[in-house]
């Protein structure tokens, strides 16, 4: 019986959340296109790629979730799936400006000319097709994660070793993307897109249509996390983070599953990336700075962990606080704001938001796989 | 006729035993936690086995299980069936099932999500995910649960479980995995005397149709059970016999009470 009404409860956020979404999609394209830039009820495109800016975060933030959340991974490396799937996007990007380049070349990049490259390298073909970009995008990261993971979940390396060596592998990329001799544009990354699928980037209908295809796909990673989280799978994700070496003994190959969720989540969060690119308009090495990573975890923290819609709420509440903070004057004390919100939080709120929401609306027990306690 | 000849020509068939530990030895950081252990059971067989703190109790249990690899010595499973070659997940395949000392139920999971999560029935992450594990019946479920006495809190999260309870839940969970062979670590620790009543019943009911290997300190327990005793100290086998008959033996009791 208590069984029940957690799950409608859990249902309930999950509803609610889909349904906001579904209002997103409908309203904002309407009050940026249709609405007079006059109105008070307009919409500024600036403000439609932000907010889709925000939930390609909250994408990720759910990707999170789901090995952290749920299995107990604290990856502090997500960013960087995010990151390569932003760059498999930005690929695409560059190849599709084609002529208009400053240099002209027809083929060549503007940075690969400046470095005086010949040719295009081997791992640049491919990507003027979009859809083998759209493929790269989910492809790349989960394949680095797949390698990743097996490595480090078959020699059971666990908690903060294994926080440690995330943080390690994005460290590593953010070097290794900084070099000219990569190939992705070195320091100054990605920039100066025109077209995607030859529609103008900049054009309002375009960032309209990114901002919709954004609010889609977090619906869809919610769905396939809500699936996964609800089928035996998510139960003994659940088992694992709680007590691994149990979970060993009834007989489960603790370290399949997490290579499953890890892979997933990767593959997500690459997706993510791929669209955040085109909202903002660059990819560079910064993205893989392990800051980004902790500040992912951040989000989920504050949203409430092990429940995917709080993640998602955690990662556009702080990215809105996060703009009007570093917009003003109080801009040089962002750091110290953000760092005193996850203090606060796990004091505070070791559930998050979305937790302290659900304890004052049912006194009993909150869903059953949300966290009994905080655990670092 | 011929059944007998071809049972006298493989040998492994003539000494049937379920369990065989030989010479089995494991030093931690230079200390000997176990030296020279030897242990046979017979298939249907439970055994208790007793000893002072140190004495190897659970190292033994390590080793059956694979989490700890032995130094020196033979562990074999069912006559040709090499324990130290393989993993835990592997051993649990095999049919062996364990209960830790400290009672471990995923406690953030419901009872019959517990049971749910130990029957035996495919465990790989695409069976979880898509196939068999999610269409289990629930009359399985409640089987158990009525069994290890559990069943009215069906519903209740694990953590919110009594210690004695959560010591049913765990030997429920072993159950559920239907083993051969179940190796229960201190089973009684923490329960309450009628608790401790009901779980020599329970263990000597399961005993019925599977083999056990008990762990236990509680010597009334251990007198309840009735079964043969084997006396660990040092990392090997100091007396085994009735509990009358190792109760009575002089070593056993410099052992336990000191010179």
């Amino acid at each position: 019986m208590i069984t029940q009404r957690l799950f409608s409860a859990s249902d309930r956020a999950g509803t609610i959340f889909l349904a906001l979404l579904a209002a997103l999609i409908v309203l904002v394209p309407i009050l940026n296109l249709l609405v007079p830039a006059g109105s008070p009820l307009h919409v500024p495109t600036h403000v439609v790629s932000l907010m889709g800016k925000y939930l390609s975060y909250a994408i990720l933030a759910v990707s999170l979730d789901l090995v952290w959340g749920y299995c107990g991974i604290l990856s502090l490396g997500h960013g960087a799936f995010f990151a390569l799937g932003g760059y498999a996007m930005g690929m695409y990007l560059m190849r599709q400006i084609g002529p208009r380049g400053v240099y002209g070349h027809p083929v060549l990049p503007d940075f690969m000319v400046f470095l005086n490259w010949k040719e295009l390298p081997w791992f640049w073909q491919g990507f003027d097709m979009f859809p083998f970009a759209i493929l790269m995008a989910a492809l790349a990261p989960g394949l680095l994660a797949f390698v990743f993971g097996w490595l480090a979940f078959r020699s059971r390396v666990t908690g903060v070793y294994l926080s440690i060596i995330t943080q390690a592998m994005t460290y590593a990329l953010l070097l290794a993307f900084f070099r000219n001799d990569m190939g992705f544009g070195g320091n100054n990354g990605l920039t100066d897109f025109k077209d995607i699928l030859g529609f103008n980037i900049q054009a309002q209908g375009t960032r309209v249509t990114l901002f919709c295809l954004t609010v889609l796909l977090l619906a869809a990673t919610f769905l396939i996390g809500r699936y996964v989280v609800t089928s035996t799978f998510g139960k003994v994700l659940v088992a694992i983070r709680d007590a691994e070496s149990r979970t060993r003994f009834i007989g489960y190959r603790v370290e399949h599953f997490k290579l499953v969720v890890f892979t997933l989540s990767a593959m997500l969060a690459g997706l993510a990336g791929a669209l955040y690119v085109p909202q903002v308009g660059i990819i560079n090495p910064s993205e893989f700075a392990p800051a980004n990573s902790i500040e992912a975890v951040i989000w989920v923290a504050v949203g409430g962990r092990g429940t995917l819609t709080g993640a998602a709420l955690g990662a556009v509440a702080v990215n809105f606080f996060k703009t009007v903070f570093t917009t003003g004057a109080l801009a040089p004390y962002w750091l110290f704001a953000l760092g005193s919100l996850f203090i606060l939080v796990t004091l505070a709120l070791p559930r998050g938001i979305l937790g302290a929401l659900s304890r004052l609306r049912l006194p009993t027990r909150p869903s059953t796989p949300a966290l009994t306690e905080a655990q670092p | 006729m011929n059944a007998v000849v071809a049972s006298a020509e493989s040998p492994a068939h003539l000494t049937p035993a379920l369990l065989y530990l030989d010479g089995v030895e494991k030093t931690f950081d230079g200390y000997k936690a176990l030296r020279g252990l030897s242990l046979i059971l017979a298939p249907g067989e439970m055994r208790a086995i007793i000893g002072p703190n140190g004495a190897g109790k659970t190292t033994m249990m390590d080793v059956i299980t694979g989490k700890t690899r032995p130094d020196v010595g033979d562990v074999m499973f069912q006559g040709d069936i090499d324990l130290t070659r393989l993993d835990e997940t592997a051993i649990v395949a095999l049919g062996i099932g364990r209960k830790f000392q400290k009672p471990t139920v995923f406690e953030s999971h419901t009872l019959e999500d517990n049971i749910r999560l130990a029957l035996r029935d495919p465990r790989d992450p695409f069976s979880a995910l898509f196939g068999a594990r999610n269409r289990i019946a629930m009359e399985r479920i409640e089987a158990i649960l009525e069994r290890v006495r559990l069943i009215e809190f069906r519903r209740k999260r694990a953590g919110d479980l009594s210690h004695g309870q959560k010591q049913w839940l765990e030997i429920g969970m072993l159950l559920a995995q239907e083993p051969k062979l179940l190796l229960v670590d201190e089973p009684v620790a923490g329960m309450t005397d009628a608790e401790t009543e009901t779980t020599a019943e329970l263990l000597k009911d399961i005993n019925k149709e599977r083999s056990v290997v008990v762990v236990e300190h509680d010597m009334s327990f251990v007198r309840a059970l009735g079964v043969k005793v084997t006396v660990l100290h040092e990392g090997a086998v100091l007396a085994d016999g009735t509990i009358d008959a190792v109760s009575a033996n002089e070593r056993v009791i410099e052992v336990y009470l000191g010179r």
